[in-house]
């Protein structure tokens, strides 16, 4: 789960690393108000789960409280990426000096955790790893150890941080990890970490990013979730638990298994069709299941043909027919579909399919061949 | 031959006495697997169809010899289970539980490595040895005996090929699934490593995902340290960036991590990739028939 920019500086400051006073709000009005009670110039900074905000124009100041009123007035509603600004925070603006990086990645292919600092923070990592790779200093920490002061000097000496703020980035390296080991994150990124004319280090910006099967250590941060930033296909999914995730073409997918619906994605795709969505129903055969799913599924207008794609397995093709007929009895399905049934049963789960034969309903064997049928029907319709 | 599960497999269940752990040890020990104990704590002297139940690990092997360990505990359970496997001495230790925080992976995978035990999953099928040992959740009835070994991150896909093949008349030596979490036990090329040192399998089969780097570091080592051929597919075409697709570890971060990129590192480094299953599975047996 991604945190905004305001969570993630919760989180930062519950664990004492320094940023700017500041406030979060959601109307032009409470804008000003923030940027009367703070009593200095302010920055007006749109909350979008996405990159890129200061060159969409996401970011503006300093700020009187006059500007910063006209400033949250545009850029509340702005598109940014795709991404819908609801909220802005209004922070004191700081004086920078120079701009540092640092971040604590969940580096899965080391299966350890990965420690970057930079002074040349400010611009994506990417960029400067490319750029300037010798200007990063990095090193893993084994669990087994924990973060020790001396990782925190060795970076700092690797970083060319100049010695009188050594003690002051030691500092916010070792408190960042803790955050990230015990709110169990998957990255904490502070980018920038400012100096400001009188030498303190703050961090000016947050990327924060928890696991999600560690929520339930975290409920604090669970509430965090902001489900009205999700599309409505989206949160209603996860209203009701079912695994999926949008996409913008016009055939809906269902399937049993992570990997057998991305591989159906990229069938389907591969027939030329544009895929609508990606949905895991899991086991899949009860007609509970399915129709929960295929709601989601149809709740998205832009759909106009249906794949339901299943392998069956310990499940058996006959109960997965027989859960197709209940849910198409419950549902009011005005778009065609195609049922891809192979595996255990597979022959009498088609056979009873064939033989009750829905109106709509087309009955495929193979996973290409499916695919081919469904995106002619989403052409067709 | 086989991998990993076979007939030297003394299995004890962690969690046997729940739903779906009752179910599957009953299931794994009909197929043939040697199923010696289940373990759940303060249930010692029960047992599930006939499989003794004790309170610990240490018990079952103490009492059953057992050497391998599935765990089927709730995710907020399952590092203490793997850890209590691995402490009782258990050799190879499998995962089915999906869900497990992926700190806990951090802190269990050094500690399972340094102890010289395997394990496979979390979040996995668990493994096949067709006609031998079935260990885990994968539908044996849909794979034939042979001699192509099967490592996949996912299940159904799997599956899948697996028939795919069985259809062409070809069987597997060994199903092995390791998972779709960001941190698994065993990954591609430790697998991959087994499958070429068995000299029950002839040709292998590796089925990957979007997410991590492991196809890409696969691509290598089947370059460098392979003489068993190889051929492949990749899933994840489709998956927009930022995405969790279902696996919690099957999520492209930033450009890292896409199907584009593992399919060019292993046709790069000479392995065939096939465009959906069907076509992977035909690749496997053109290369098998080239075996002669």
């Amino acid at each position: 789960m991604d945190l905004y920019e305001y969570q993630g500086k919760q989180l930062f400051s519950r664990f004492g690393i320094p940023v700017s006073d500041g406030q979060v709000v959601d109307t032009p009005e409470e804008a000003r108000e923030a940027a009367e009670r703070l009593g200095a110039p302010v920055m007006v900074k749109a909350q979008v789960l996405t990159g890129g905000r200061g060159k969409a124009g996401g970011i503006k100041g300093p700020a009187s409280p006059d500007e910063a009123e006209a400033h949250a007035r545009a850029i509340l509603g702005m598109d940014i990426n795709g991404h819908v600004a609801r909220r802005v925070w209004i922070e004191r603006a700081s004086d920078i000096e120079r701009e540092y990086y640092c971040s604590i990645t969940f580096d899965r292919g080391a299966k350890q955790t990965l420690i970057m600092l930079t002074t040349a923070g400010g611009i994506e990592i990417e960029q400067v790893a490319h750029d300037t790779p010798e200007r990063i200093a990095s090193l893993h920490v084994d669990p087994l150890t924990g973060f020790q002061p001396f990782h925190a000097r060795r970076l700092c000496f690797a970083a060319g941080i100049p010695a009188d703020e050594m003690r002051q980035a030691a500092d916010i390296l070792s408190r960042a990890y803790r955050a990230y080991v015990e709110t169990d994150a998957m990255l904490v990124e502070i980018n920038p970490l400012i100096v400001t004319p009188d030498g303190e280090l703050r961090a000016l910006d947050s990327k924060y990013t928890v696991d999600d099967n560690a929520l339930y250590k975290h409920p604090d941060i669970a509430a965090m979730r902001d489900l009205e930033a999700l599309d409505a296909q989206e949160r209603m999914a996860r209203e009701r638990g079912v695994t999926y995730v949008k996409l913008d073409g016009t055939v809906g997918i269902i399937g049993n298994g992570a990997g057998l619906v991305m591989s159906t994605l990229d069938v389907v795709a591969g027939a030329g069709g544009t895929p609508a969505n990606f949905l895991d129903v899991g086991g899949g055969a009860q007609a509970d299941e399915i129709v929960t799913a295929m709601e989601v599924l149809l709740s998205d207008e832009k759909v106009r043909a249906v794949l339901f794609n299943v392998f069956g397995g310990i499940t058996r093709c006959d109960e997965v027919a027989r859960g197709v007929l209940t849910a198409l009895e419950r549902l009011d399905v005005k778009v065609p579909m195609v049922v891809r049934l192979d595996g255990t049963n597979d022959v009498e789960g088609r056979a009873i399919l064939a033989e009750a034969a829905p109106p709509n309903l087309h009955v495929a064997e193979t996973m290409l061949g499916a695919a081919e049928q469904v995106v002619a029907l989403a052409g067709a319709s | 031959m086989a991998i990993l599960v076979g007939a030297e497999t003394r299995l004890v269940v962690q969690g046997i006495t729940g739903r779906e752990g009752s179910f599957h040890a009953t299931r794994n020990r009909d197929y043939g697997t040697n199923v010696v104990a289940g373990v759940t704590p303060s249930k010692a002297g029960q047992d599930v169809n006939g499989i003794p139940v004790f309170n610990t690990v240490a018990d079952a092997v103490a009492e059953r010899q057992a050497n391998t360990a599935m765990v089927f505990v709730p995710p907020r359970f399952a590092a203490d289970a793997i850890y209590e496997a691995v402490d009782a001495g258990i050799e190879t230790v499998i995962c089915i539980t999906e869900g497990i925080p992926a700190h806990d992976m951090l802190q269990l995978y050094p500690y399972v490595r340094a102890r010289g035990a395997t394990l496979l999953g979390p979040n996995c099928p668990g493994a096949l040895s067709p006609g031998v040992a079935n260990v885990g959740i994968i539908p044996a009835q849909v794979f034939g005996q042979g001699r192509i070994g099967l490592v996949s991150r996912s299940g159904t896909l799997t599956y899948q090929i697996g028939k795919e093949l069985a259809d062409a008349k070809l069987g597997n030596s060994t199903i092995v699934g390791i998972g779709g979490d960001p941190i698994v036990g065993l990954g591609f090329i430790d697998v991959l490593e087994r499958f070429e040192a068995d000299s029950g399998t002839d040709l292998v089969v590796m089925v990957g995902e979007i997410g991590g780097n492991e196809e890409e570091k696969a691509a290598e080592f089947i370059a460098s340290h392979m003489s068993t051929p190889v051929v492949a597919y990749i899933a994840g075409f489709q998956a927009p960036p930022g995405k969790t697709m279902g696996h919690a570890g099957a999520i492209i971060s930033g450009s890292a991590g896409t199907a584009q990129a593992k399919k060019e590192a292993l046709e790069g480094h000479g392995v065939r990739v096939g465009r959906s299953p069907t076509e992977a599975a035909q690749l496997a047996v053109e290369a098998y028939a080239r075996l002669g």
